[in-house]
């Protein structure tokens, strides 16, 4: 084509009209980014479309971590189903544990003392704060400061030890139990928590000070992936990503659940919607949910860590069952056809680090869901990538990915 | 449970009727009804936020055999409403889609589609989401065995060159718990899918 048109080199207007007439910019490439990359923090594949190195198109791709969740739940008793809510967001399993086991209380109508539910809020704010500081490590990463992310890594080992004490595993947790705990906390666990709380308070301070002014930063996050406060409710976005664009639903103070409503905390509201804005409100984050973990402990209430009434549905103490027949035998229903839940639907949400976590059960009756549903958020944070990424560069797409904070376990299920 | 949005929605839209709940207010709307409701109360009582859009499916042998839910939001009074419409069709079930009132109802439906086969009538884009795209079968449908069924694999060629199937996943031994009905003495504990036991061998995995 361009052979035929006759130009003068010297012509400037002329050889920029070639250039319009060539197909060299309206040329559209096709790129496969992941399924395994590792910008996209897990098995997402992005399929790109470009134009030079604009983003015309995006049509993100999952299910590589599909594992049929709520076809097992449906297969299994309640308490049978705890250890597989370790995997859906699988860097809070805590959370995940304590969002799975109000969903079914509710369904069943009881009541756990306040010493379970405020050791429960601690679990969920421990676990904020391990998926914040993963969530926030990262994303200094994917814009270029790796330092922060050897910060983070090393407190959130301290976090691991601290969980490892409380529930005996470092990961997989599954803490929770219909109606309760699996244990108390250990002699000294919460001093040592605190301990904790107190060191990590300097350390964000500095993460603080490495990022937030951080000129690279601050240039590659401001106005990048902005989602408008319509765009965020459209969507379905929910915990800090709805919050950065500034819509102010929080569900601990919009529904308090596990006693949420005594604790004294703010919760942090960004305005332009922006990358940046999504970090900043995690950062906030982090402190708030310091002062929760500090506030439960400093009133940490007296009495019984399960639900003692509840004798169809938590299963008795195990000194119990070896000299009672009475505790034996309701063991042995309790273990084979699971705790009993009437009949009934629940919707409960839970606000987890990465969005709300709700569970919808529908149940016939008996020991097993007849209907599990599970809402994880970052199904619903991933759906606004098609509508988020065009018109950016290439290199916005993992700081886009990474100031959504997502995890396939949970988007999968 | 009683409450004034209920009533209100049951007075205005002919056909809707209170569906039992335990928790949040919750109506019962007939399918055709159903894009009415939603964007009533869209607009008009501020439930803004789509939360989850599912299916439930009552067996085989029910009718009507699917039940879309609708779980909706309000960002501003933060309260909930439960909507549930049944499918007309029991084989080839199908709802109206939300995704013109709600863009998050799009992938919500994607995966209802995937693993319930309920269509949604006006989806701009209904494939398969969770599951790869000729995959034959919708997996959370009842009658489907928990532990899978053999299939080929999505791409012809591979399966050709390493002759490799999705073959269903071994059950025996688990996951436990009795069932839930009949006399308590023939109530024994057994695994919840019993493709393969002492009685009926794993299937060969070459």
């Amino acid at each position: 084509m361009a052979s035929e048109t006759e130009i003068s080199y010297g012509d400037i207007a002329g050889r920029a009209a070639q250039f319009e007439s060539d197909d060299l910019h309206g040329e559209e490439m096709l790129l496969n980014m992941g399924p395994s990359h590792p910008a996209t923090h897990g098995v997402l594949r992005l399929k790109l479309k470009l134009d030079g190195d604009v983003i015309s198109g995006c049509d993100p791709v999952i299910g590589y971590l599909h594992r049929g969740d709520e076809k097992i739940a449906e297969n299994m008793t309640y308490n049978q189903f705890v250890p597989y809510t370790d995997r859906l967001d699988y860097l809070a399993p805590l959370a995940n544990n304590v969002a799975y086991a109000i969903a079914v209380e509710r369904l069943a109508g009881i009541e756990v003392p306040a010493r379970c539910q405020a050791i429960r809020v601690i679990c969920c704010e421990l676990a904020r704060i391990s998926s914040h500081l993963l969530g926030l490590g990262v994303y200094g990463m994917d814009t270029g400061a790796l330092t922060t992310f050897m910060y983070t890594f090393t407190e959130r080992e301290k976090l691991y030890t601290l969980f490892e004490e409380l529930t005996g595993a470092r990961f997989t947790t599954s803490y929770t139990r219909i109606g309760g705990l699996t244990r108390d906390m250990p002699d000294g666990w919460m001093g040592r928590v605190n301990n904790f709380c107190n060191q990590l308070v300097p350390i964000i301070d500095e993460l603080d000070k490495l990022l937030t002014r951080n000129r690279i930063f601050v240039d590659r996050t401001r106005d990048v992936g902005t989602i408008t406060k319509e765009d965020a409710i459209a969507w379905g976005l929910t915990g800090a990503n709805l919050r950065a664009s500034g819509v102010e639903l929080d569900i601990r103070k919009a529904q308090p659940y596990s006693g949420y409503e005594n604790y004294d905390f703010d919760v942090p509201i960004g305005s332009a919607g922006d990358a940046y804005d999504r970090y900043l409100v995690r950062m906030e984050e982090l402190r708030e949910s310091i002062r929760i973990v500090q506030q439960a402990i400093s009133k940490m209430p007296d009495g019984l860590f399960y639900n003692d009434e509840a004798k169809k549905i938590f299963a008795p103490r195990k000194d119990k069952v070896l000299t009672s027949m009475e505790e034996l035998i309701q063991n042995f229903m309790i273990v084979t056809e699971g705790p009993q839940i009437p009949a009934g639907e629940v919707y409960f949400e839970a606000e987890n680090p990465k969005g709300v976590l709700a569970f919808f059960i529908h149940s016939k009756g008996g020991g097993v869901p007849y209907r599990l549903k599970i809402r994880g958020p970052s199904f619903c944070s991933l759906s606004i990538l098609e509508h988020i990424c065009p018109g950016h560069y290439m290199s916005d797409v993992p700081v886009i990915l990474g100031s959504l904070d997502f995890v396939m376990g949970e988007c999968d299920r | 449970m009683e409450s004034a949005l209920v009533e209100e929605i049951t007075k205005k839209f002919d056909g809707a009727t209170p569906r039992e709940s335990i928790d949040h207010p919750a109506v019962n709307i007939p399918v055709d009804l159903l894009l009415s409701v939603v964007e009533w109360l869209r607009d008009e009582k501020s439930f803004d936020l789509l939360m989850d859009v599912t299916a439930i499916d009552w067996s085989e042998d029910a009718s009507p055999r699917f039940t879309g839910i609708y779980h909706l939001a309000s960002t501003t009074k933060h309260e909930y409403i439960r909507l549930a419409s049944n499918c007309e069709d029991d084989v080839e079930p199908e709802l109206p889609t939300l995704s013109k009132l709600f863009p998050a109802a799009n992938w919500h439906e994607r995966e209802t589609y995937d693993m319930l086969g309920i269509r949604y009538k006006g989806h701009p884009d209904l494939r398969r989401i969770l599951m790869w795209d000729d995959y034959p079968y919708h997996p959370l449908r009842k009658e489907f065995p928990l532990a899978g069924i053999d299939t080929d694999l999505p791409a012809a060629d591979v399966a050709e060159a390493t002759g490799a199937k999705v073959i269903p996943a071994p059950m025996m031994g688990g996951p436990f718990h009795a069932p839930q009905t009949g006399a308590m003495s023939k109530r024994e504990p057994r695994a919840a899918d019993q493709s393969w036991n002492e009685a009926k061998p794993k299937p060969s995995t070459n």
